[in-house]
């Protein structure tokens, strides 16, 4: 990773929330490096059949868009108006009343105006008054309207491409408006005229493809899970039985690609594969359906359910019972949200029960699919599984929701039922920022790249600056989570405002604490670290 | 310019008002015709407004919630923050429609050298705006005493409660008050706070100042210039009624007031004051947290391109194969 010139307290210093008195009415933005994001690739966005694709950088002063670009982004607008009660309330309602504003974490580490909610809606509403409302016809300027120029898209470009559809905005907002949705929706009218990030079109390309965004393919998955079956077994002492492709199984696994290729994910990988061999667990992984997550959804509604599809699809291929997902953040939006909607029903599943505890999982009746933190709290809860808290006692943790399990579910209370019953050290970093009012990672979707690192170090500060509270508090030395992104971005983000604190998913906990029968005492977590010998682990 | 624009625009409404009642004397342009077109554009306005939202479909199922999901029997689910039925639906909306209770959740963020973020609670915002709306609702329930004879009881017993104090004469009313105080706040933030100057428009003034003007417009009535109420009463019976007369009120201030009124009426379904029936339709709100125990329907569905398992393993059986994977088709 290419760290940014600036020191931590350099670019604090730089951060001011003054705000100019007047509001520009023409647009304007500056693509200034380490804010924005590389253009989509001509190839990838070929593969996809995306519409426009060429060469293009977004500081080219041509964009080449198409010669109709701009009767495509109001008749798109149109569209979605008539498609989508969401985007035509949240056009019509907003009073501007400031709430949101700073309750955006791009806001809060860029000092942007333009990063509050509202102001980011307005570069869309500005439009839509202009082209599609009374008063905006007659009046104009005056009403706040603006036409749609080159400009305009240029700034729909940096802004949108400036939000992680967290949600957290719409959490405080008295009406219920939802960044995400306007963001999600201005993305996919971008899409119209070929105006793409390559972070967001080469994963679905690939995923669309090879079945994950990381675009391994078949042989490949089944190396990283063997090597990751030779590695616990190196650790525990355990060879654990890990089916690829298995026709029959009870339960198909799904989850992110960054756990069998990422790091620290990998070491969740680790502790899912421990885990269902310790419970007897008739599962199978597939190399078609090898992706959890969905970079679809932070770019368009149908290349979110075409990349979807593939789960109900392989489930049915397989002749599985019922599905179990990974941990991960927008993957579980989507499945929570739109999956049932978009590609179900999911009438060739079965309710879905736990083969060891008989709960029920009556949340997920319909659309079949269990989250592991649902799956694995009732295992504990049954008392199923022996967890030694102690082999976590080098870990000092507090739990970061990820935006989308805490905000589109309610999933807050499962996660950490398990870090309660997998280590003795848990602290919660403070209430304004967990749970529903939880802060994003600030790399979320799509836009994690090296060359957006400015800004996704400025939009991880709120995260990063509760962390340190309790690191200086409590002497907080681990970060859990429930989110691939997460798990890929709050590395480089700790090193950079916080240091010493170490990133990993809930399932590496469980994995370090699973008592597991026949195995050989631990002398190591999952990443190979040396347990602590002073404290209760030697007795 | 957003503020003096709409300040104008104000002054513009007030004097046609002076203009046609107090110097044409169009009285019953101003106090039966006009009022009748307001409040019919008001309907048909709102009306076809909600007709329109609601033609759009809601094609997915995407409430923000706010609390623990209904989940397994022994984790207690959050019934009002993340309702997963619709009572829990009903009474989420009634605190958010009543209450305000997402703006109840407001905080202030502060970044202090360090860098440190500091989050402090910030009901401002939630007291300006509550104070408004309840007072508002008072006052219209209030001004049926004048529409209907004879006049429903519990509009007295509003009134009792409303001027409980008793303090002069005639009986100071609390609402009065609290709207000059909730609204003067509200336009006060505006041009105090740098951040609401920044995001607000001209059509955030204008309600504003059409709203205080009309507050004082009425208190100047009751308070200061009185009125033949006897008069007023009979117009607005005549009007309720659909009997109009011929208005006998010749007070000038009336005629603003009453216009004033009119201009909010018309102005209501063009402008930002639709989210008063906008809230409830929000699908963030108004949508229960059980997208996984109930499937939800979209109306306009259409397949997309998929990537079948076939397509697939067409193109990877060799490697499939060297690998020692199981295959469909060998």
């Amino acid at each position: 990773m290419s760290g940014p010139k600036l020191k931590p307290e350099e670019l604090a210093g730089k951060i001011s929330h003054e705000i100019p008195r007047k509001r520009p009415t023409e647009p304007s933005v500056e693509f200034k490096h380490g804010t924005y994001n590389y253009s989509g690739t001509p190839k990838s966005a070929e593969y996809l059949q995306l519409p426009n694709p060429r060469k293009w950088q977004p500081t080219d002063p041509d964009w080449q868009l198409p010669e109709n670009w701009k009767q495509i982004i109001l008749e798109g607008l149109r569209d979605r108006l008539q498609r989508f009660r969401s985007l035509q309330i949240f056009m019509d309602v907003c009073v501007r009343c400031g709430a949101c504003a700073d309750k955006c974490h791009f806001f809060i580490g860029s000092g942007d105006p333009k990063n509050m909610p509202v102001m980011r809606a307005e570069l869309l509403r500005s439009v839509y008054r202009n082209d599609f409302t009374f008063a905006g016809k007659i009046l104009g300027k005056f009403a706040g309207a603006r036409e749609l120029t080159v400009d305009v898209i240029k700034e729909w470009f940096y802004y949108f491409y400036q939000c992680t559809q967290c949600r957290r905005c719409s959490v405080f907002c008295p009406y219920g408006i939802d960044t995400a949705e306007i963001t999600i929706l201005v993305r996919e009218l971008l899409s119209l005229i070929g105006v793409n990030i390559d972070w967001i079109v080469t994963p679905v390309a690939n995923s669309f493809r090879t079945g994950n965004h990381l675009g391994i393919q078949p042989h490949g998955f089944k190396d990283s899970i063997d090597f990751a079956v030779d590695e616990l077994e190196s650790i525990t002492g355990i060879r654990v039985e890990a089916p690829i492709n298995k026709k029959g199984a009870e339960i198909l696994f799904i989850t992110p690609s960054a756990d069998y290729f990422g790091s620290p994910h990998y070491y969740t990988l680790l502790g899912y594969l421990a885990l269902f061999h310790e419970i007897g667990l008739d599962y199978t992984w597939s190399t078609y359906a090898s992706e959890g997550g969905n970079f679809g959804s932070f770019i368009s509604h149908d290349l979110m359910k075409s990349l979807n599809a593939k789960m109900y699809a392989e489930a049915r291929r397989l002749g599985v019972k019922w599905i179990l997902g990974g941990e991960c953040g927008h993957m579980w939006r989507v499945v929570h949200q739109y999956m049932d909607t978009m590609n179900g029903p999911a009438d060739f599943l079965e309710e879905p029960v736990s083969p060891v505890t008989g709960t029920r999982f009556e949340n997920a009746r319909s659309t079949k699919m269990v989250h592991i933190c649902e799956f694995t709290s009732d295992l504990i809860k049954n008392g199923k599984i022996t967890l030694d808290k102690s082999r976590n006692d080098h870990r000092r943790v507090t739990f970061h929701d990820s935006c989308n399990p805490a905000r589109a579910f309610g999933l807050i209370e499962e996660p950490r039922y398990i870090i309660r019953n997998s280590c003795n050290h848990f602290f919660e970093m403070p209430e304004n920022t967990i749970k529903a009012q939880t802060f994003c990672c600030g790399s979320g979707a799509g836009l994690g790249t090296d060359e957006n690192l400015e800004m996704r170090l400025r939009g991880g500060l709120p995260r990063a600056n509760a962390v340190k509270f309790v690191k200086e508090k409590h002497a907080v030395n681990f970060l859990g989570c429930i989110c691939a992104i997460d798990k890929a971005t709050l590395p480089p983000l700790m090193e950079y405002w916080v240091g010493g604190v170490d990133v990993g998913g809930v399932h590496e906990l469980v994995g370090n604490a699973l008592v597991m029968k026949g195995e050989k005492e631990r002398t190591t977590d999952l990443r190979g670290d040396p347990l602590e010998t002073n404290g209760t682990a030697a007795e | 310019m957003n503020i003096v624009f709409s300040l104008l625009a104000i002054l513009v409404v007030i004097a046609a008002a002076v203009l046609g009642a107090g110097v044409a004397k169009l009285y019953f342009l101003f106090g039966v015709i006009i009022p009748y077109a307001s409040i019919a554009v008001f309907l048909v306005g709102i009306v076809s407004r909600v007709v329109k939202w609601a033609k759009s479909p809601v094609p997915f199922h995407i409430p923000t919630v706010a609390g623990q999901q209904k989940s397994l029997p022994w984790i207690r689910n959050s019934r009002l923050e993340s309702p997963h039925t619709t009572l829990g639906v009903i009474g989420r909306m009634a605190l958010e429609i009543l209450f305000f209770r997402s703006l109840f959740r407001n905080t202030k963020m502060e970044l202090r050298n360090g860098p440190k973020l500091v989050y402090g609670s910030n009901k401002y915002l939630w007291l300006g705006a509550i104070v408004f709306h309840w007072s508002m609702l008072i006052i219209v329930l209030r001004h049926l005493r004048l529409f209907m004879e004879p006049v429903p009881s519990f509009v007295f017993a509003i009134q009792g409660i409303d001027g409980f104090f008793q303090v002069g004469l005639p009986g100071l009313y609390i609402t009065d008050i609290l709207i000059l105080a909730a609204l003067s706040y509200l336009v006060l933030r505006r041009l105090v706070d740098a951040r609401l100057r920044y995001i607000s428009l001209s059509a955030d003034y204008f309600p504003l100042f059409l709203l205080l003007s009309i507050a004082v417009t009425g208190i100047l009535m009751r308070y200061f210039f009185r009125i033949d109420l006897v008069n007023v009463k009979e117009l607005a019976i005549g009007l309720f009624t659909f009997h109009p007369v011929v208005p006998q009120v010749t007070g000038v201030l009336f005629y603003i007031h009453l216009f004033l009124v009119c201009t909010l009426l018309v102005y209501f379904p063009f402008s930002k004051l639709l989210h008063m029936p906008g809230i409830f339709l929000s699908p963030t709100r108004n949508l229960a947290n059980n997208s996984r125990m109930k499937r939800h329907v979209n109306p306009w569905d259409h397949p997309v391109r998929v990537h079948t398992y076939g397509e697939y393993e067409d193109e990877f059986r060799e490697k499939m194969k060297a690998a020692g994977l199981p295959l469909d088709k060998e």
